[in-house]
């Protein structure tokens, strides 16, 4: 065996090569089942980037059909409440391009709450049947309140009232949700970036 | 009158970028004047013209950026790259070679990454290294000092700089040069037989870093950078050649002192090592990435092979800074770690 | 002499302290009218308990604490309530929040008021409900309930009471000035507090740039157990997290309070104010506050009561508004501008300060960073303030927070040595609010998919029931019909019955379509089937009438029952008819089960038309949907009304039908303008 590798270096060559290989071939197959990351199925990650409006804009009647859709390769930018920071979350997620939000499916807004106008209510429980996600209160010919701290701000409830006594109120700022903006480099006495600023007017 | 409205603090320390800038300066002109007494005016040329085509690049780049011109002309970020690539360019370089170099640097290694804070590398090393790469002939010819040749006038240092004269015959092999090519002779002879080797590390050479080290210690006084990086770069250096150092063979790599006083260490070391925004960022990170540059600029002098190795040892770390952050985050206070950007 | 320790980073600033300390404390006296928000502390806004109208003494709760964390507020002079509605009070925001106003009467009349004769043999749980009725909540300038901070759990053992007289932002001297006036109180309070927490040491801090302060509170310390401790000045050395470290070598851990580390520290405001709550019983109604800055002609110190509009005090001062562009409430490093000289001093305001524009100059434009390094050597925290700029300014909030972005103080030493003049600390507290609004955010999304996970798991069960349910029936039927089969007697076979009534079905849904057939279906069949019970019922009452049996009189009531149900059933029936040929709409009468379908379907229905569409074009279309929807009002109201409903539904109906005109009209005049510009 050794005199023949020794005379013919192409044998050495070549078992040396095909030995490495099943070497390295089995370390890895061996490495693979020991350190398997038992990671989150792809629909649960997106599922959790998706804001869970369950608003149904993007066309699927809530945001884990959605997720499944995106798995299976719908588009990234039909998701309004999730903004174009959602895009971009998801777009990190399954490395794909960051494409602009499709306006198509509504336009980013500020969040908003659902408010029932008590008094002219009738109780027809229609917009209980159109929450998704059971933030409305009330029984068949008996008043009607949204729970404003699960309303989502869908706004599917407001169609199918009747009377049409559902607002979509956006919530103000005020003293307690007030922050401190990041410096807006444009408002700043020199109008330094003021270019990039036009670029990004273009580009909205 | 409505009053404003703005956020905390409201009063600010004295120092700006601009007065850093201006601090850097001034803090080479003993550098510069002992490079001229030795060198003659070559070195000064080169500043005044680098600065001209500096400012004319870094206008010309922010007009294209459509930034405006004074505000960032005020900051001196480019008359700094200037003077430093001014400085570390062979005297009496032709003027075509410094506008590539100051081109390479303002254009490419500066504006195109963003502009002053985004460069990743350090913009005159980059300039340099780009003509070293490509004009090695002009770029290790070196004027010989005085007492040695014939010193060029005020006059024939313009000649040299914007006619197609050479000045040959006054250029020699620097001391680096001189050890990087010699295999037969020892330490001794070689100091012997080379009049340009002077008392430590080379007539002019061992003044000049001497001239460096006085400016850097000002700045080091007018706290404009912290001594971590320097220290550590010059305490490797001195290190590696204390450890291979071999009392003056053939193959010796040269005494600690001639290290530390010859070619770029002490002008590195305290004005291109301390470049804050191509350098790692934390007072540990700044040791770490000060004492890989020694390192480096101790083994490609001796094993690599260019005579000098500032500039390289310089981009190079350039690149592994942002990666010694990430393990050099300091301990927060109220923290029992150190922090781990990786965690 | 005790070892202190020292910390990272810190400036010097320049002090400009020795303006506003050379005069004694004045008194600032009572203005006409009294603004207090009912917030002045960290926590809950208390909750009024006067009404408008009422007279108030001196020292009357006026609200009562919300919770916990809160604390009350009392009336700082004798008055009548004038007011309590929405008022500008020093904020950087610029909001409104609600206040109690007093019209003073100048008569400042106390309410009864008495303090404890020994507070040593009192318990620790009365004298903290005391500290907390008086309303006391720190007033170094962050405003937390002194109360709350002093009531550490029994088993911590405190090791150290630290008063804190550091005061190291530069101009404010309402702390130095009571040490040099009050060193007695702050002393007594040092005391009352240590009997308290029960200390190992008591020590107030105090920097030795305020030797006056140093001597006297030595001469008031002597003969007791508190100790003064000067440490060299340095901004930020009066930081709470910095001060412990100076004075105990030991650091409070990331997220945790003092108490963890056995300290507990306190304002000598604070321990002033605590003294006055035990001894004499007075609540917090008044505090030492500052007034500084090359705007006022004679700078110094004023004792004034809360609610005292800032304006009142800078009069005081000889104020000179036209020098002044900025008002700051704090120090130069930490206060915040306020938005007019008009708002309230509150607990919290240490010092109002009135720079001229070449005394704190407006900051220049930003230069870039150029990562010189000198935040993080400034840096108390030992942030890398250089590395959450970048990640701040990227909006890489997660890498921010690795690099415990929630560990800065926001004292400003970054900013005021920058050489670039980036506003860093704002953009940490913006980084900072929007961490904590994704953080809510996604907990918010997190609750919304349980929710609607629950909600899918009710519906797909309520649907498997009734699937269960109709398979039973279904089954039930069909024995009957083998039963039926199998005895022979059966008249038609049933099987062939149901194949027929199938069939009957889809040929009316073919010709109907939509699912207000079924509907009308459904209530044929109603009174289908009732008439056949009404049969049956009859038929047995019959028979039982000539056998003479004992059941009639039920039967008959059975009888009469079903057949109010059949005129019922027919009635509705009727209606139906009759509302379906007024009513056009389908969507009216839209199945239930599947109504978020429908209403997704048609959001989006709608908003794919609006894509792509001129403002002319959709505000029509909006018009055209008002119009529609009136319609629809107006057919629902008419078909309540013929069907006699309730008058609260038909009322509702017509304001709706009312309120629908009114939108049909603003969107005409709407769409006017659209097509005319």
């Amino acid at each position: 065996m050794y005199e023949l590798i020794a005379q013919y270096p192409l044998f050495a060559a070549l078992f040396a090569m095909v030995g490495l290989g099943l070497i390295f071939g089995a370390l890895l197959g061996y490495a693979a089942v020991r350190f398997k990351t038992e990671g989150n199925p792809i629909v649960d990650q997106i599922n959790e980037i998706l804001p869970q409006t369950q608003c149904g804009q993007c066309g699927h009647p809530g945001c884990r059909p959605y997720a499944e859709a995106i798995a299976d390769g719908e588009a990234i930018n039909k998701c309004p409440p999730g903004g174009q920071a959602g895009v971009q979350a998801l777009a990190d997620l399954l490395d794909v391009d960051a494409i602009p939000l499709d306006e198509e499916h509504g336009e980013e807004s500020v969040s908003q709450v659902a408010y029932i106008r008590e008094d002219e209510c009738i109780g027809c429980t229609k917009c209980i049947q159109a929450c998704p996600v059971d933030a409305i209160l009330g029984a068949a010919k008996h008043m009607h309140t949204v729970i404003a701290s699960e309303c989502t701000g869908c706004d599917l409830c407001v169609e199918p009232c009747p009377v049409d006594c559902i607002d979509m109120i956006s919530e103000e700022e005020s003293l307690q949700t007030w922050s401190w903006q990041l410096p807006d480099p444009v408002s700043r006495e020199v109008d330094i970036i003021a270019t990039d600023a036009q670029a990004t007017e273009e580009a909205a | 009158m409505a009053l404003m409205r703005i956020t905390s603090p409201h009063t600010h320390g004295p120092m700006s970028t601009s007065r850093v800038m201006q601090n850097v300066l001034l803090a080479t002109v003993p550098g510069v004047i002992v490079l001229t007494h030795f060198f003659g005016f070559g070195t000064l040329v080169n500043i005044i013209w680098a600065s001209i085509l500096a400012i004319a690049f870094e206008a010309l780049a922010l007009s294209l950026r459509k930034r405006p011109l004074g505000f960032y002309l005020g900051d001196y970020s480019a008359v700094v790259t200037a003077v430093l690539l001014g400085i570390a360019l062979p005297p009496y370089s032709p003027w075509w070679l410094i506008a590539v170099g100051i081109a390479s640097a303002i254009l490419m290694a500066k504006h195109l990454y963003g502009g002053l804070g985004y460069n990743p590398f350090n913009p005159a090393m980059v300039g340099y290294v780009v003509l070293l790469i490509s004009f090695p002939v002009q770029m290790t010819s070196w004027a010989a000092p005085r007492g040695v040749g014939e010193l060029p006038g005020l006059m024939e240092a313009l000649q040299a700089c914007f006619t197609p004269t050479n000045f040959d015959a006054v250029t020699m092999a620097t001391p680096l040069d001189v050890l990087k090519q010699n295999n037969s002779l020892l330490i001794e002879d070689l100091w012997q037989q080379n009049v340009q080797f002077g008392r430590w590390a080379g007539i002019g050479w061992e003044w000049a870093s001497l001239a460096f080290l006085a400016g850097g210690l000002w700045l080091l006084y007018q706290r404009v950078f912290t001594w971590h990086a320097p220290v550590a770069m010059l305490g490797a250096v001195a290190l590696m050649a204390a450890l291979f150092y071999d009392g003056g063979s053939s193959a010796s790599g040269g005494s600690p002192l001639f290290h530390l006083l010859s070619g770029a260490t002490m002008f590195g070391a305290f004005f291109i090592v301390t470049d804050p925004v191509s350098s790692a960022v934390s007072t540990r990170g700044r040791l770490v990435y000060g004492a890989l540059i020694g390192l480096l600029v101790y083994l490609i002098r001796v094993y690599g092979n260019y005579p000098d190795a500032v500039a390289f040892a310089v981009l190079i770390m350039n690149f592994a800074a942002p990666f010694i952050d990430q393990y050099t985050q300091p301990r927060t206070y109220g923290h029992a770690k150190r922090g781990d950007a990786n965690e | 002499m005790r070892q202190v320790y020292g910390f990272h980073g810190g400036i010097h600033p320049p002090e400009n302290k020795h303006q506003s300390v050379a005069a004694p404390i004045a008194d600032a006296g009572i203005p006409d009218a009294l603004v207090l928000p009912l917030s002045q502390h960290i926590g809950a806004p208390a909750i009024p308990a006067v009404e408008v109208g009422q007279h108030v003494l001196k020292g009357q709760v006026i609200a009562e604490p919300a919770g916990v964390v809160s604390v009350p507020l009392h009336a700082p002079t004798s008055g009548t309530i004038s007011a309590i509605e929405d008022r500008q009070i020093a904020h950087p925001s610029g909001h409104t929040a609600r206040c109690i106003v007093i019209a003073t009467d100048g008569k400042d009349e106390w309410i009864n008021h008495q303090g404890l004769e020994d507070y040593e043999a009192a318990d620790r749980s009365e004298l903290l409900s005391i500290i907390r009725s008086a309303g006391i909540a720190g007033m170094g300038g962050a405003g937390f309930p002194t109360a709350v901070k002093l009531a550490v759990k029994p088993e911590t053992h405190i090791e150290t009471l630290i008063i804190n007289g550091t005061e190291c932002e530069p101009y404010i001297t309402a702390d130095d000035i009571l040490m040099r006036e009050r060193a007695e109180k702050i002393v007594e309070g040092a005391e009352i507090l240590a009997h308290l927490v029960q200390p190992d040491e008591i020590l107030i801090g105090v920097e030795d740039n305020k030797p006056e302060s140093i001597v006297a509170l030595q001469a008031a310390a002597e003969g007791t157990a508190v100790e003064i401790v000067t440490f060299p000045t340095k901004y930020p050395s009066g930081g709470e997290k910095q001060l412990i470290e100076i004075l105990t070598g030991k650091q409070v851990p990331s997220g945790d309070l003092p108490a963890a580390v056995g300290v507990v520290c306190q304002n000598v405001g604070s321990a002033v104010a605590v003294r006055d709550a035990i001894i004499e019983g007075k609540p917090l109604i008044s505090r030492v506050t500052t007034v500084t800055g090359e705007g006022v002609s004679e700078p110094r110190n004023y004792d004034v009561l809360l609610g005292s509009s800032m304006a009142h005090l800078l009069e005081l001062a000889g104020y000179q508004h036209e020098k002044n562009k900025r008002l700051i409430m704090g120090g130069p490093m930490m206060g915040f501008t306020v938005p007019d000289a008009h708002v309230p001093v509150v607990k919290t305001t240490n010092c109002i300060l009135a720079p001229t524009e070449a005394e704190l100059p407006t900051p220049p434009p930003a230069q870039a960073c150029i990562r010189c390094g000198m935040c993080a050597e400034a840096c108390p925290a030992s942030l890398l303030p250089q590395q959450l700029f970048w990640f701040s300014q990227g909006k890489e909030f997660e890498k921010a927070e690795q690099h415990n972005l929630f560990d800065c103080i926001e004292c400003g030493a970054c900013s005021f040595v920058c050489p670039s003049n980036i506003p860093l600390v704002q953009y940490y507290r913006a980084a900072k609010a929007e961490v904590i609004q994704i953080r809510k955010d996604t907990e918010k999304s997190e609750h919304s998919r349980i929710r609607f996970e629950a909600r899918q798991a009710r519906l797909e069960r309520e649907d498997a029931e009734k699937e269960a349910k109709r398979a039973a029936r279904k089954k039930a039927a069909e024995e009957k019909a083998r039963l039926a089969a199998e005895q022979g007697n059966a008249e038609e076979d049933p099987i062939q019955a149901a194949i027929d009534r199938a069939k009957a079905k889809k040929a009316a849904q073919a010709s109907g379509g939509d699912a207000s057939e079924s509907e009308q279906e459904k209530l044929e069949k109603a009174v289908a089937t009732t008439r056949k019970r009404l049969n049956t019922a009859t038929a047995k009452l019959d028979a039982a009438k000539q056998e003479g049996s004992d059941f009639i009189d039920a039967l008959q009531t059975g009888v009469d029952k079903t057949r109010a149900k059949l005129d019922a059933a027919e009635q509705a029936l009727h209606d139906y008819q009759q509302a379906n040929t007024a009513n056009e709409e389908p969507a009216e009468d839209q199945s239930s089960a599947n109504a978020a379908q429908v209403a997704i379907q048609k959001a989006m229905a709608a908003r794919a038309a609006e894509a792509d569409k001129s403002p002319a074009d959709k505000a029509r279309e909006a018009l055209q949907k008002l119009e529609a929807r009136l319609q629809k009002s107006e057919a629902r109201l008419a078909e309540g009304k013929a069907a006699g409903e309730e008058e609260k539904i038909i009322s509702a109906l017509e304001s709706t039908v009312e309120r629908l005109r009114e939108k049909v009209a603003k969107a005409q005049s709407q769409t006017q303008e659209t097509e005319a510009s």
